[in-house]
C-alpha cells in the first residue's frame, strides 16, 4: 500500500472529519486524489465505517455493558467461525474477538439493563449448541476507549505567546 | 529593609544623619532591550478567544513513558542533586544518540554536560568562550535569545543578514564582510526558529571551513535536529574540522515535547566543557534530577512518539504553507521546526503592524518577524505546534483580516 494511503487512513482514524481538501492539504496530494484514496479504501472495505467516540453515561444513557468469554466447542470444517458469526449477528452484540487463553471467544455485549443482558446470555448465547460455558464481567467504568481518554483533560495552558 | 514611606523620617534622618541615595541597577542589564514577543503576550493573554500561532512549543504533552518514569523516580525519593555535569547514565544515553544519529562521538565523563535548557547552554557557552569586546556573528533572523545572551557575556553580537530569496540560508560570503579582528565565534541554530531553514551539509561545510579559516569557534544550537520533514539533519560537529571548534547544544524541549522539565546539554571539546561546567557549578549547580530521569527514559525509548509527533507537525507544515500562500501571503515551506514565516509586505503593513491589527481584529496571534531581528522585518512567524482544527481557524481569520486590508 502506497505511503499516502497509511497517512490518509491514520488522519481519518485521528478525526474522521477531516475533510478531503485539508488531508489533501496535510499529505501534499490533489483532494481529487484523496478522494478517490478514500473511495477505494471505502469500497474494498479497508475502511468499515466512520464512527463517533460517545460517552453515553456523560450523556446521560444508562447502559449495561458486559464482556463474555464464551468457551466453544469448534466444529468440523468451520471452527469457531459458524459459532462467532452466530453470535456476532446479533445488534446486542458489539463485538467479537476469537482469542487465546482460558476461554475461545470473548464478546463485547451492550442492553439498557442488567436483566435484558442477563437474560440475553442465558436465552441466546448459552443455549446456542456448542457453546460449552459462558463467565460474565461487567463493565463498570470507562478510563479509555479508541484512544481516548475518558477522563476531563486541561486545557491548553501553553502561554498564548512565546518565543 | 523595610522601605519607608515618603514623607516619613527615617531613623537615620531622626538621627542626623542624611541617607545617600539608591545606587542605580546594572546599566548592562538594563539596556538589553525586552524581547519583543512579550510585548504581544501581555496584549494577548489578556484577550478572550484568542486563535494562537504564536506559540514556540509543541501542543503535545510529554509522552507517558516519559512522564510515567518521572513519577516512579519521585516515588523512589530521587530528589537529591546529581554530579555538576548531570547523571552519568543521561550522559552515556546522550552520547550513545549522538553517536547514532549523527556518528559524533563525544566521552559522556567529560565532554557532555547536562544543563537547564538549551536556554542555559548558551548561556554558558557564551560565557565560556568570550571576553569583553569580543564580537559573535549570529545569523538573522534568529532565536531571540541569542543575543542578549552574547550581550550577558560582556560579548559584542554582530548580525548577518539572511535573506527569504535564498531559503534564509547562511552565506559564506555575507559572514566574511561581517568578520574583523575581534570576530571570536559564530553562534547558530538550523532548523531556524523562526524561519524553519534548514542548512544543507554543503553550506555547513563551507561555514565550518570558514571558521577553521579563521580559528574561529562554532555555537549550534540544534534544539530542532529531529524536527526535520525533507532531508536529513547535520549535526555541525561531525563535519571534518568541526570537533575541536563547535559547541553542540541540544535538549528535549522541542523533540520530545519537554519544554517545562528545563533539561538540554552541551557536548564540546574537553577544555571547553570544562570551563561551561565550572560556570554552571557555581550558577546552577546542576539540572533538575526528576527531569534528567525523565530525559534518559525519552532517549531510550522515545522514538516512537518522536515519528508520531513528527508526521503530524509535517502535515500541519503543509497545511499551514498551503493556507497561507492561498490567501495570498506568500510562504516558502520550512524544512524544519515547526514554524512558517510567511512574507506580509503584500498587506502593507510592518511585521508589528501585521501581528497587532492582526490579534485586534482578529483574535489571531502571531509573533511579529522583527521579533527576531530588524532581518525579520516584512514577515510573521506563524506557529503550526497546534492542533489542525486551530490552525484551519487562524487561517480562516488571517484570510477575512487580509481581504479587509484590501478594500
Ligand atoms: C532555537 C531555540 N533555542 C533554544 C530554545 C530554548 O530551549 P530550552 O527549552 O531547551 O531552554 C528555544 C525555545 O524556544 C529555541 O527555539
Amino acid at each position: 500500500m502506497a505511503v499516502d494511503t497509511l497517512e490518509i487512513l491514520n488522519i481519518l482514524a485521528r478525526d474522521a472529519r477531516t475533510t478531503a481538501e485539508t488531508i489533501a492539504q496535510m499529505v501534499g496530494c490533489s483532494v481529487s486524489e484523496v478522494t478517490e484514496i478514500i473511495k477505494h479504501c471505502e469500497d474494498s472495505g479497508i475502511i468499515k465505517r466512520y464512527m463517533t467516540v460517545v460517552d453515553w453515561e456523560k450523556a446521560g444513557v444508562e447502559r449495561v455493558i458486559a464482556f463474555i468469554d464464551v468457551n466453544v466447542r469448534p466444529a468440523r470444517d468451520v471452527g469457531f467461525d459458524a459459532i462467532a458469526l452466530r453470535i456476532a449477528r446479533y445488534p446486542q452484540v458489539q463485538s467479537v474477538w476469537l482469542v487465546s487463553g482460558g476461554s475461545d471467544l470473548r464478546l463485547a455485549v451492550e442492553a439498557p439493563n442488567l436483566r435484558e443482558l442477563a437474560n440475553f446470555v442465558a436465552e441466546k448465547i448459552a443455549t446456542i449448541d456448542g457453546v460449552t460455558g459462558t463467565v460474565t464481567h461487567f463493565l463498570l467504568r470507562r478510563y479509555k476507549e479508541e484512544q481516548v481518554l475518558f477522563v476531563d483533560t486541561d486545557t491548553d495552558n501553553r502561554l498564548i505567546v512565546a518565543p | 529593609m523595610v522601605q519607608q514611606r515618603s514623607g516619613e523620617k527615617s531613623n537615620n534622618e531622626a538621627a542626623g544623619e542624611s541617607e545617600a541615595r539608591l545606587k542605580s541597577l546594572s546599566h548592562s542589564a538594563a539596556t538589553i532591550p525586552f524581547s519583543g514577543i512579550r510585548r504581544f503576550f501581555d496584549i494577548a493573554s489578556k484577550m478572550e478567544d484568542v486563535v494562537s500561532l504564536g506559540v514556540g512549543e509543541p501542543d503535545f504533552a510529554t509522552p507517558w513513558s516519559v512522564r510515567e518514569s518521572a513519577i516512579y523516580s519521585l516515588e523512589r525519593g530521587q530528589t537529591t542533586y546529581t554530579s555538576n555535569l548531570g547523571l552519568p547514565e543521561l550522559r552515556r544515553e546522550i552520547s550513545k544518540h549522538l553517536e547514532r544519529l549523527y556518528k559524533v562521538s563525544y566521552d559522556p565523563e567529560k565532554e557532555v554536560l547536562v544543563t537547564v535548557g538549551v536556554s542555559e547552554g548558551l548561556d554558558l557557552a557564551a560565557r565560556a568562550i568570550l571576553d569583553p569586546g569580543d564580537e559573535v556573528l549570529i545569523p538573522e533572523p534568529c532565536y531571540v535569545s541569542y543575543k542578549p545572551c552574547v550581550s550577558l557575556a560582556g560579548g559584542i553580537p554582530v548580525s548577518v543578514p539572511t535573506y527569504a530569496e535564498k531559503k534564509f540560508l547562511l552565506d559564506k560570503n555575507d559572514l566574511a564582510s561581517r568578520t574583523t579582528s575581534k570576530t571570536k565565534a559564530i553562534l547558530i541554530g538550523y532548523p531556524s526558529n523562526p524561519t524553519g531553514a534548514v542548512m544543507p551539509k554543503d553550506k555547513l561545510e563551507d561555514l565550518v571551513s570558514f571558521a577553521c579559516e579563521r580559528g574561529l569557534y562554532i555555537i549550534s544550537d540544534e534544539i530542532y535536529d529531529r524536527l526535520v520533514y525533507e532531508g536529513e539533519h547535520t549535526c555541525v560537529a561531525s563535519l571534518p574540522g568541526a570537533y575541536e571548534r563547535t559547541i553542540t547544544l541540544n535538549g528535549f524541549s522541542k523533540s520530545y515535547a519537554m519544554t517545562g522539565w528545563r533539561i538540554g546539554y552541551a557536548c564540546a571539546a574537553p577544555s571547553i566543557i570544562t570551563l561551561m561546567m565550572k560556570i554552571h557549578s557555581y550558577t546552577m549547580l546542576c539540572a533538575p534530577i526528576t527531569g534528567q530521569k525523565a530525559a534518559i527514559e525519552a532517549l531510550r525509548h522515545g522514538d516512537s512518539a518522536v515519528a508520531d509527533m513528527v508526521e503530524q507537525y509535517n502535515q500541519r507544515r503543509r497545511l499551514i504553507v498551503d493556507q497561507l500562500n492561498a490567501i495570498g501571503l506568500k510562504c516558502h515551506m520550512p524544512e524544519g521546526a515547526f514554524y512558517a514565516f510567511p512574507n506580509i509586505t503584500s498587506t502593507g503593513l510592518s511585521s508589528e503592524e501585521f501581528a497587532e491589527q492582526l490579534l485586534m481584529k482578529e483574535r489571531v496571534a502571531v509573533a511579529p518577524g522583527t521579533a527576531f531581528g530588524a532581518g525579520g522585518e516584512g514577515h510573521v512567524r506563524c506557529s503550526y505546534a497546534t492542533g489542525i482544527e486551530r490552525i484551519e481557524e487562524a487561517l480562516r481569520r488571517m484570510g477575512r483580516f487580509v481581504e479587509s486590508l484590501r478594500e
